[in-house]
């Protein structure tokens, strides 16, 4: 899954897209509404983003709207070799 | 079941981590795509960006063939996940989705424990079906 990215100088850059893309790229405040909506939250919607990586081998770029019908598990971490 | 990891390195520090050391933990290297989220914005919208530290917490969310989260779980740095558990909670969520809710699962149910049937008779019956025991492996 994922289109295959070529490997330059230029660091390729990923992030939110659609709805949530302007309030997670600039740093303004938002009101309580936009907020409520933007929330994650069970039972809501997965935040749709893009974000390029590594994949056995090959550097690939990633939609996680890619991966809808089927079962998906997003983890996070806080870097590579850290110790846990 | 498909799985991403993601964390702030760049796709090149992935490459590295994974030739280095994953390789010799998990034969073959890491089957799945190891994602690149430098300035955290992705980590920023699902809550697990920490701006003072400038890392992603350790955030796992389970996501449904729809797109919608189902669970998740995030940890500060120094504690790892409970991998059975996060299997555990998605076999029930499969469970659920696959009898359209008719059965749920309740606290401490595993694959072949018993499910409880929510509907008119069960109110207040409950007790007579699960017991508190059954929380416990």
């Amino acid at each position: 899954m994922g289109e295959e990215l070529k490997a330059g100088c230029a660091r390729p850059t990923g992030g939110p897209v659609g709805q949530d893309r302007d309030a997670a790229t600039e740093n303004k405040p938002l009101d309580d509404k936009k907020e409520e909506r933007k929330m994650v939250m069970v039972g809501r919607k997965a935040p749709d983003f893009t974000a390029p990586g590594y994949h056995k081998g090959k550097f690939v770029e990633i939609r996680l709207s890619e991966y809808l019908g089927k079962w998906t598990l997003l983890c996070f971490y806080p870097g590579d070799f850290t110790f846990v | 079941m498909e799985i991403l990891s993601i964390s702030i390195d760049s796709m090149f520090v992935h490459k590295m981590w994974n030739d280095h050391e994953l390789s010799k933990m998990v034969s073959g290297g890491i089957p799945f795509p190891m994602l690149s989220d430098a300035g955290g914005r992705v980590g920023k919208v699902y809550g697990v960006y920490d701006e003072d530290a400038g890392v992603e917490t350790r955030g796992r969310f389970i996501i449904d063939p729809d797109g919608v989260i189902q669970g998740y779980e995030v940890l500060t740095p120094p504690v790892g996940r409970n991998v059975s558990e996060t299997i555990r909670q998605i076999q029930a969520f499969q469970l659920v989705r696959e009898t359209k809710g008719a059965e749920a699962t309740p606290s401490g149910w595993k694959p072949g424990k018993m499910t409880l049937k929510p509907g008119a008779d069960l109110v207040g019956k409950v007790w007579e079906q699960w017991k508190t025991e059954m929380a416990f492996d």
